[in-house]
């Protein structure tokens, strides 16, 4: 079924956002593979990873700043019909019923009113919309909206279908009764469809899905590596062929990039580090979940993201800050606690601070740098906006501000400092 | 608490920093504070002169005396406010909690905010001359009341929405914590009504410069009255034709509207949006160097938390705590339904006593001929005001869409329109007038733009906002679709921002018949230009001391008004949030 020649073609992609006096934010870099006809390929990987970005550069929203994306030997500079899209929150006009929603690529295209009308009718179908024709889209539940936005997608005929990670803003069983939907209508050839590309943080989504799975590296986001999935259609989720294939997924997304010495990839850390935007209660919940488990040197990931019900986007920030905080290491797809994870999971709360601060101010260097600064002045006070200022010399904005929040929400855990947040001072006070 | 306490006590060797040691930012800070008060108390003894009719105050075209009348006029505004606020939170909170309220305050509203503000005045000011007989409070009064009554009818309508729309679960949960009613209303009620209300408020504001400015110097029964203000100043400069004044006038205009909002609703919006109960904030926090400067200050911090201290005897006293209640006393509901019921035939009984009253007052003089040509009046007046409506969007919603899709542009212009809005038209008036005498135009239909010339920028940021709230993936939508021209704006833009471009025609259009009265009546030295229109017919009968007539035609103006909301702008708001409200 597979095609030799590439439909599309991503070569040399990079992207970068500009920022105003602050270094390039690298978004995307060395963006290589090709998409056949006949294949669902998945786009895998944890939030920043930069996959909604690439889908879009393929889509022709955005240009990519070098390296280009060619379909069927044409550049793609700006959006054509032969590629339509199905986006993460439906975007549906809401003040057009279903049937106007779906006509709408075609009015661009100067179809005339009839023909219009037998098309739209006949996608509706297809996605099992019949009778909803007149709705309006606040009138339909989340599944039934995002079938509109697939019928609105596949009524102009496309060659590919580009889907923006389609089923999470959806609920778990409609999720699930869409992809089946789609492999339905992907098997079912009523459509001219060549491939589908699609971008989601879900594992199982990717391996239920996909024929391929590319798995992104995050921050800047490329492809680490590819997984062919051979399993014949429809999949059962229960079977340990696909159990074994989502324990590989969570082996290739967890293991180191370069081997490495034990957890030396955040000894060159600074105090610009991303830091991961986990809560405090997240990481005690996940760590007493993992403490749940009998055999506590190996505890298998994709067990405790079904038990604690995390997605990888939830759940890999916070095996990050584990790791980081030397509380705990991570590899081929299981965690395990160090000794000190261990003590800090078995103490009391005074207690736990007292670790969680000993670890913080020695391994996070922010922190660390938080608490000097406050030493040294002899007010002990110091405003975050001073913080920020110096964070975002080498961070975006909105980053420098995620950062910020972060380690004053873990350093007021910790007792290591205090903020008060009408007036934005840090300080070594108690609250009065 | 050991670890805690560990911690904490290390840090508190310097004893002094308990103390509030004045730094920098508090002698900046005390100044600011100091002149403020002093200033606002010196105007204020000022108010309480003496006054009697025909007296003619002398108002002086130099520029030496702007800072004074400036600081006169900004006295009566925050006068004005501070009534505003009292009726806010009373009458507001009576319809809010007391159904029979509910059911006769918000409809009276409702309709007096449709009255013509300066139609108001003409018939005020006399009651109050002859309540503050021989004081310049009763001039002082009306001009206060005019404000007033431009300012407070918003503020109270969104105060009301707030309270009802108080979440059941906060409701719920200040019952079971068993606060009083005192209680509830300020540590529940008042902080979450605040930004809806805040907003209100500078908006109302800003809308009734336009009033203050025009009520200062006033024709009322062959009487001219002047109180000393930027109004009286303006008035003078145009009765003389003098330019040069005019120019001074609106620097010092534009100095004062500065000053304002740096001074009272930056901090304040600064400090709402700090509090503010919903999670979502805004892109960018309004900030506030007043703010931040007071918040450096260690004296005023130490004042503040001495304030923080008042405020919590004030809410907290033992006399308003909840007396436990143990017994509930059984109510009488015979005696409660017969109370109302004599209550409500009282007021009807009142109404129509009124009504007769009022017939007979307007029966006397007015001949049906005079009562149709004021109705004609007043459909000339409306179509002038639809025209203008119509004009304004055509140029402003391709301007303001142009402008939302630019985020770097909104965050320039966004502003700026903002404060142009609260910028008194009635300022540039002379200059059009200028134009139509030097250029021989046509004064029915020139004097026109004057009517939305001060409320157009309504429209232009209302659009603005409605096109940065539309969300990118749409725009994305359209382009993976190859939607482009005319169709984008038709299937995207225009039904995107119409619930925003309603609410701005519908404010637009408010101003421009409440401003009807000086935009078709207007002069530059010995030149008296009229429109025809129901604005000029009040004018001209409100100088000539014509109050039955007068009352007549504010009636009818407002009849005009309430009718079109009815008809035209309430239906189509409706259309706008139910069809076409994103989520």
């Amino acid at each position: 079924m597979v095609d030799k020649t590439p439909l599309i073609s991503v070569s040399n992609i990079r992207k970068t956002f500009n920022k105003p006096r602050v270094s390039e934010l690298l978004v995307l870099d060395h963006m290589n593979f090709d998409i056949y006809s006949g294949e669902i390929v998945a786009l895998l990987g944890r939030s920043g990873s930069g996959k909604s970005t690439l889908l879009r550069i393929i889509a022709g929203l955005i240009p990519p700043t070098s390296g280009k994306v060619v379909f069927c030997g044409q550049p793609i500079v700006e959006p054509i019909p032969e590629l339509s899209m199905v986006f993460q929150n439906f975007a549906l006009m809401p003040w057009l019923t279903v049937l106007e929603n779906v006509e709408l690529g075609l009015e661009a295209q100067g179809v005339a009113k009839e023909e219009r009308r037998t098309r739209a009718l006949a996608a509706i179908d297809v996605v099992g919309l019949d009778g909803f024709e007149s709705a309006y889209p606040k009138e339909l539940s989340g599944g039934m909206a995002q079938r509109v936005g697939l019928a609105r997608a596949l009524v102009v005929d496309p060659d590919v279908l580009l889907m923006d990670e389609p089923f999470s803003a959806l609920d778990v069983l409609t999720a699930e009764n869409l992809r089946g939907d789609l492999i339905n209508i992907w098997r079912s050839e009523k459509t001219n469809i060549k491939s589908v590309i699609i971008v989601t943080h879900n594992i199982e989504e990717a391996v239920i899905l996909a024929d391929r799975i590319l798995v992104f590296a995050h921050d800047p986001g490329y492809v680490r590596s590819e997984l062919a999935i051979d399993m014949p259609r429809p999949r059962d989720t229960e079977s340990s062929e696909f159990r074994q294939l989502v324990d590989d997924v969570y082996g290739l997304m967890t293991t180191p990039l370069v081997k490495t010495t034990e957890r030396a990839q955040f000894d060159n850390m600074d105090q610009f580090y991303r830091l991961p935007k986990v809560t405090i209660s997240e990481m005690m919940g996940f760590l007493e979940a993992i403490m749940g488990h009998s055999d506590l040197d190996r505890v298998d990931l994709p067990e405790l993201a079904e038990e604690c019900h995390l997605e990888i986007d939830d759940m890999f920030p916070i095996t990050e800050m584990l790791e980081m905080l030397r509380l705990a290491r991570v590899s081929e797809g299981d965690i395990s606690l160090t000794k000190e994870g261990l003590s800090l999971a078995r103490a009391d709360i005074l207690q736990r601070k007292h670790i969680f601060a000993n670890h913080l101010l020695a391994n996070v260097p922010l922190a660390q740098f938080i608490r000097e600064t406050l030493d040294k002045r002899e007010s002990h006070v110091a405003s975050e906006a001073h913080f920020l200022d110096i964070l975002k010399q080498h961070l975006s904005g909105k980053v420098a501000e995620d950062v910020l929040t972060t380690v004053i929400d873990w350093g007021r855990y910790a007792e290591i400092f205090s903020y008060e947040y009408n007036s934005g001072l840090l300080s070594l006070e108690n609250p009065t | 608490m050991s670890f805690h306490r560990r911690m904490g006590r290390k840090y508190h060797k310097y004893e002094a920093f308990d103390w509030a040691l004045p730094n920098a930012w508090d002698l900046l800070a005390g100044v600011i504070v100091l002149l403020v008060l002093t200033a606002l108390a010196w105007s204020t003894s000022h108010m309480l002169g003496h006054f009697s009719v025909g007296q003619h105050l002398p108002i002086h075209l130099e520029a030496r005396y702007l800072p004074y009348y400036a600081l006169r006029t900004v006295v009566r505004m925050l006068i004005a406010l501070a009534c505003s606020l009292l009726f806010t939170f009373t009458i507001a909170t009576w319809a809010a909690k007391s159904r029979h309220a509910e059911r006769i305050i918000i409809p009276l509203i409702d309709i007096l905010q449709s009255v013509p503000v300066l139609g108001f005045l003409s018939i005020t000011v006399v009651g109050f001359i002859v309540l503050f007989k021989g004081s310049m409070l009763g001039p002082e009064c009306a001009a206060i009341f005019a404000i007033f009554t431009a300012q407070v009818w918003n503020m109270t309508l969104s105060f009301y929405q707030s309270l009802i729309t108080v979440p059941k679960e906060l409701k719920e949960a200040s019952h079971v914590f068993q606060l009083s009613a005192w209680q509830r209303f300020w540590r529940l009620e008042v902080p979450f009504a605040m930004p809806s209300l805040l907003w209100n408020t500078m908006m109302s504001m800003s809308g009734s410069w336009v009033f203050l400015v025009a009520s200062e110097a006033f024709t009322v029964a062959n009487h001219k009255i002047t109180l000393p203000g930027l109004g009286s100043y303006i008035a003078l400069a145009i009765e003389r034709a003098n330019t040069h004044a005019i120019w001074l006038v609106m620097m010092a205009m534009f100095a004062v509207i500065l000053l304002y909002d740096q001074l009272i609703f930056r901090p304040l919006m600064a400090w709402s949006e700090k509090v503010n109960m919903h999670q979502s904030s805004l892109e960018t926090e309004p900030s506030s160097l007043v703010l931040d400067l007071f918040q450096r200050t260690r004296l005023f911090q130490y004042l503040g938390r001495w304030f923080s201290k008042v405020g919590e005897i004030i809410v907290n006293g033992r006399w308003v705590q909840k007396k436990r209640v143990t017994l509930k006393v059984e109510q009488h509901y015979y005696w409660r339904l017969l109370a109302m019921v004599s209550l409500y035939i009282a007021l009807g009984s009142a109404l129509c006593v009124g009504l007769y009253r009022l017939y007979g007052f307007l029966a006397v003089a007015l001949t049906w001929h005079d009562a149709w040509h004021v109705v004609f009046l007043g459909a000339v007046t409306a179509v002038r005001v639809f025209s203008v409506i119509v004009v304004s969007s055509i140029i402003w919603v391709p301007i303001g869409v142009w402008v939302g899709r630019s985020s770097k542009l909104a965050a320039y212009v966004q502003p700026v329109a903002q404060f142009l809005a609260a910028f008194p038209a009635n300022l540039l008036f002379p200059v059009v007038t200028m134009a139509i005498i030097h250029y021989h135009l046509n004064v029915n239909i020139w004097t026109s733009p004057l009517m939305i010339l001060g409320t157009q920028w309504y429209i232009l940021f209302n659009v603005i906002a409605g096109v940065i709230a539309l969300p990118n993936q749409l725009f994305d939508v359209t382009d993976t679709l190859c939607v482009r021209g005319w169709l984008r704006w038709k299937r995207l833009i225009l039904p995107g921002i119409f619930p925003y471009f309603i609410t701005g025609a519908i404010t637009a259009a408010g101003g421009a018949w409440n401003i009807s009265m000086i935009a078709e009546a207007v002069e530059w030295g010995k030149h008296h230009m009229y429109a025809t229109g129901i604005g000029s017919y009040l004018t001209e009968m409100s100088q000539q001391g014509n109050f039955r007539h007068l009352v007549y035609a504010v009636i009818v103006m407002s009849v005009y008004v309430v009718l079109f909301n009815r008809i035209v702008w309430r239906p189509l708001y409706r259309l706008a949030n139910q069809r076409f409200q994103l989520n």
